[in-house]
C-alpha cells in the first residue's frame, strides 16, 4: 500500500456541460509529474454519455496509444448493449486496467441484472470494475443532466450478487461511502475500494474520520482530473491529523498479482 | 496537536481566511468544540495568519441556519466573540444578522462592532435585491465594514429552507451600495458559477470569495478572467481541504506572486477596516 501509485479516477476529453482546459492525455502525463503519481487509471469523459460507447473506447486507445507506459485505459462496457462481450474482450486485448460503468446515466435501476452480468464477466477476467457516483455537484447541474447521483443501493446491490468483481466507487462523500460499506457483510465490503477524491477534510475531517472507522485499506487514490483540481487529494492527506499522517492507501496495481 | 516545525502548506507570506465558520455550544453538535478546533489546527498546518469566522446562530438546533431568531442571533454573535476573546492573534469575526427585523439587526451589528466584530454577514433570510436590506448597507458604509453575503451561484426559484441570493441579485445591492464592498460567497460553493463569473465582471465592488467544497477545474482561471485578482479574496468555508488546493493551483495556472498576494491577504486588509488584521497593512 502507498500513497500514491495509480491515480484511479482521471479521464481525458470533452465534457459537454461546460469547457474543461486541456483534457488530454499530453497535459495528464504533465500532472501525474507534478502530484508524483506514477501511473494513472484514464477514461474518456464524453463516452460516459454517448449511448453506444464502441466509437469512444476507440478514442481512448488511440489517444492513450503515445502514453502507454504510464496511462492504462478504462474504457465503457455497457452490458445492455449488444456485443458487449466483445467490448469487453476487446478491452482485455488492450490491456485495460479497469472498466468503467455508468448505471445511472444507462438508467439502470439498483437491481439491473445486466450490471452483475458485467461484473461476474469483469471477474473473470480479473478486471476492477469502476462506478462514479458524479462528476459534478448536483446543484450546478445543466438542466438536461438528469442522470442524478449514483445511489448508494446500486453499489450495495451489486456488492451483495457476489460476482467477485472487484468494484471501485469514484466520486463519493462520506455518507454514500458509509451507506455502502455498513451495509455490507465483512466479506461483501472486502471488494469495495472508494477513491479519495470526493472526501471532505478538516473541520469535519470526513476523511480522517473514515479512515478510522472503515481503514485505510478500502481507500484508493484518485483525483477526478479534468473536472477537478488534482490538487485535493493531496491537500486531505497533507491535512490528517497526525496519527494519520503515515496512512497508506491501497495500491491497486498489486490486484494484478492476485 | 499542530506540528509548530513544519513550513505552512500554502508557503509563506500572510493569508486571510474571509469565509470561516465556527461552531457553539448551542449548535446541537456534540463535537463543536472539536470542529473549531479542527479549523484552527488545520489553518495553522496551512499557514492561516486570520481566520474571519461568523456562527451562523444555533446552526438550526433552536431556529433556522438561514432564518436566525433574534435570541438565537446574539448567542451565535456571542459565541463567535468568544473565539476572537480567545484567539486574539489569528480569528476575527463577522457579525451574523437576520435583516427582516431591521431595528433589531442594527443594534446588533452595534453592539457586535463594539465588541470588536469587523464586517457583516448576511445569509438567506432575505434576497439582496430587497431594500429591507439597505439600512444595513448603510450602516456598513459608515462603519467600513465589508459585506459577507451567502449566494447560491445561479440560484433555482425556490431552495427548501433559504431565500438564497445569486450574483444578479448581489449586482443589484451592489449597484444600489457602490460604497461597500460586498463578498460573494463561495464561488465553489454549490450551483453555477459560470453564471456568476458573466454577472459580476462590470459590478466593481464585488468581490468574489474563492471558497466553497466545489474545485471545478478552470473555475479560478475563468475568475480571474471576468474580474481579476484585484477582485478575488481567498477563503475555505467548511472544507479547508478545498481552499488548500486552490491555493496550490493559483500557482499552477499562473498567477503571479503579486497577484497571489492580492488574492491571500492585501484584497481583504484593503476592504476590512483600517486595523482589522494587526501587523498587516493593505
Amino acid at each position: 500500500m502507498s500513497h500514491t501509485t495509480v491515480d484511479v479516477s482521471a479521464l481525458i476529453g470533452a465534457y459537454p456541460f461546460r469547457e474543461l482546459p486541456h483534457p488530454d492525455a499530453g497535459t495528464l502525463i504533465g500532472v501525474l509529474d507534478r502530484e508524483e503519481i506514477p501511473r494513472a487509471w484514464v477514461g474518456h469523459l464524453p463516452t460516459a454519455f454517448h449511448r453506444d460507447p464502441g466509437k469512444g473506447n476507440e478514442s481512448l486507445y488511440r489517444e492513450l496509444a503515445p502514453y502507454r507506459s504510464r496511462l492504462d485505459p478504462a474504457p465503457v462496457v455497457r452490458p445492455d448493449w449488444p456485443g458487449w462481450e466483445e467490448e469487453l474482450v476487446r478491452a482485455v486485448d488492450e490491456r485495460a486496467a479497469a472498466i468503467r460503468a455508468y448505471p445511472a446515466h444507462w438508467g439502470f435501476g439498483a437491481h439491473h441484472p445486466a450490471l452483475a452480468a458485467l461484473a461476474r464477466a469483469c471477474a473473470s477476467m480479473q478486471l476492477p470494475i469502476l462506478l462514479t457516483v458524479r462528476f459534478e455537484d448536483s446543484r450546478q447541474r445543466h438542466a438536461i443532466d438528469v442522470a442524478g447521483d449514483l445511489p448508494a443501493a446500486t453499489v450495495r446491490e451489486l456488492a451483495r450478487a457476489g460476482t467477485g468483481a472487484r468494484i471501485v466507487v469514484i466520486a463519493s462523500g462520506r455518507a454514500t461511502i458509509e451507506e455502502v460499506h455498513w451495509g455490507l457483510t465483512p466479506e461483501e465490503r472486502e471488494l469495495v475500494w472508494y477513491d479519495t477524491s470526493w472526501i471532505w477534510g478538516p473541520p469535519t475531517d470526513d476523511f480522517a474520520h473514515l479512515l478510522r472507522s472503515i481503514g485505510a485499506r478500502r481507500f484508493v487514490y484518485g483525483t477526478g482530473w479534468p473536472l477537478r483540481l488534482a490538487q485535493v487529494t493531496r491537500a486531505n492527506l497533507a491535512l490528517l491529523p497526525p496519527d494519520l499522517r503515515d496512512v497508506q492507501l491501497v495500491d491497486p496495481m498489486e490486484w494484478r498479482n492476485t | 496537536m499542530t506540528d509548530a516545525r513544519a513550513a505552512p502548506l500554502a508557503g509563506p507570506g500572510p493569508l486571510i481566511d474571509v469565509h470561516a465558520h465556527f461552531y457553539q455550544a448551542g449548535s446541537g453538535r456534540a463535537s463543536w468544540q472539536a470542529l473549531n478546533a479542527s479549523r484552527l489546527e488545520a489553518g495553522d498546518r496551512i499557514g492561516v495568519t486570520w481566520h474571519v469566522g461568523s456562527i451562523l446562530g444555533s446552526w438550526g438546533a433552536t431556529s433556522p441556519t438561514y432564518f436566525q431568531s433574534p435570541d438565537d442571533t446574539v448567542a451565535g454573535n456571542d459565541a463567535m466573540l468568544q473565539v476572537v476573546d480567545a484567539e486574539r492573534r489569528r480569528v476575527r469575526a463577522w457579525v451574523a444578522v437576520n435583516p427582516n427585523d431591521t431595528r433589531f439587526a442594527l443594534d446588533e451589528l452595534e453592539r457586535c462592532r463594539a465588541r470588536g466584530a469587523i464586517g457583516i454577514k448576511l445569509a438567506a433570510a432575505r434576497r439582496a435585491s430587497d431594500r429591507l436590506l439597505d439600512p444595513l448597507m448603510r450602516y456598513a458604509k459608515d462603519q467600513h465594514f465589508p459585506v459577507l453575503h451567502h449566494a447560491w451561484q445561479r440560484r433555482p426559484s425556490w431552495v427548501p429552507g433559504q431565500d438564497p441570493s445569486d450574483a444578479l441579485d448581489l449586482c443589484d445591492l451592489a449597484s444600489r451600495h457602490p460604497g461597500v464592498a460586498i463578498l460573494l460567497a463561495h464561488i465553489g460553493g454549490g450551483g453555477d458559477w459560470s453564471h456568476t463569473l458573466a454577472a459580476v465582471r462590470d459590478v466593481p465592488n464585488v468581490y468574489l470569495d474563492l471558497s466553497g467544497s466545489g474545485v471545478d477545474r478552470g473555475m479560478l482561471d475563468q475568475a480571474l478572467e471576468a474580474v481579476g485578482a484585484g477582485r478575488l479574496v481567498w477563503g475555505a468555508d467548511i472544507t479547508m481541504e478545498t481552499g488548500l488546493a486552490k491555493l496550490w493551483a493559483l500557482d499552477v495556472i499562473g498567477v503571479t506572486p503579486a497577484d497571489q498576494e492580492a488574492i491571500r491577504w492585501k484584497n481583504a486588509a484593503r476592504i476590512f477596516p483600517a486595523g482589522a488584521f494587526p501587523g498587516l497593512a493593505a
